[in-house]
């Protein structure tokens, strides 16, 4: 029997731990940005800018649009399958909020490569 | 016995309880930061890469429809966090009880009421 073990296929429990593990990533990141927000008396383009140009934040931030990548493909498709029945447009629904989701981590990619 | 099932799903004669509230909320709160997130990567790149960007930004959050959808946004995601927090309580086997899940559904609820007029009385 041919498992699933190298292809792209997901299943029910892997489902399950990486929409966890990727909303603590992201939670912690939602965090720490509030704290942000909260604690620094004024922000300018300095401050913001320097916040984004340590290798650790610039790790955390692209960790957590991967994290938004993934929880998106998961939990839409999950709301996609309840509301929405005709196959075609579905694949069509998720193919473009897939695409939108791999867009957001490649966008913030260059952004921090840049600052 | 087919014939005692609900076969009414006219969703405006049914009652709601708190914790089908809780869950719809988490859906709905979900697919809005999805959108969201548009506007929130469009500004943080904007706003990070250059000063020119940063001040432009600075300009469109002060005004109503900038503060109307960082609002919308916070609340959103302070919605779906306490959801996810439930979730994940719930996983580890707790407030799965009748009750306790109900006073947990109503708790996150009014917790989420509370936090976004408090982030929206500090933003506006």
């Amino acid at each position: 029997m041919v498992t699933g073990q190298a292809s792209l296929k997901r299943n029910g429990v892997q489902d399950y731990v990486t929409t966890r593990a990727t909303a603590i990533i992201m939670t912690a990141f939602s965090l720490l940005m509030g704290w942000f927000f909260i604690t620094t008396p004024e922000i300018t383009y300095t401050v913001w800018n320097d916040l984004f140009s340590g290798l650790t934040m610039k790790v955390f931030t692209l960790l957590t649009l991967v994290s938004i990548m993934f929880h998106i493909r998961i939990g839409m498709w999950q709301v996609l399958t309840d509301y929405v029945k005709a196959p075609g447009l579905r694949a069509f629904i998720q193919f473009s909020i897939n695409l939108v989701a791999f867009v957001y981590v490649i966008i913030g990619l260059f952004v921090l490569w840049s600052v | 016995m087919k014939k005692q099932r609900p076969v009414n799903l006219q969703l405006n004669t049914i009652s709601f309880p708190p914790a089908a509230i809780t869950s719809i909320l988490h859906r709905i709160t979900g697919v809005a930061m999805f959108f969201a997130l548009m506007f929130v990567i469009w500004a943080w790149a904007t706003s990070v890469s250059s000063e020119g960007g940063f001040i432009f930004v600075q300009q469109q959050m002060a005004g109503p429809l900038g503060k109307f959808v960082a609002i919308g946004t916070i609340s959103a995601l302070t919605y779906h966090i306490l959801g996810g927090v439930r979730h994940m309580i719930m996983d580890m086997g707790y407030w799965e009880e009748l009750k306790s899940g109900d006073i947990s559904a109503k708790s996150i609820i009014a917790a989420w009421i509370a936090l976004t007029i408090l982030v929206g009385v500090i933003l506006w």
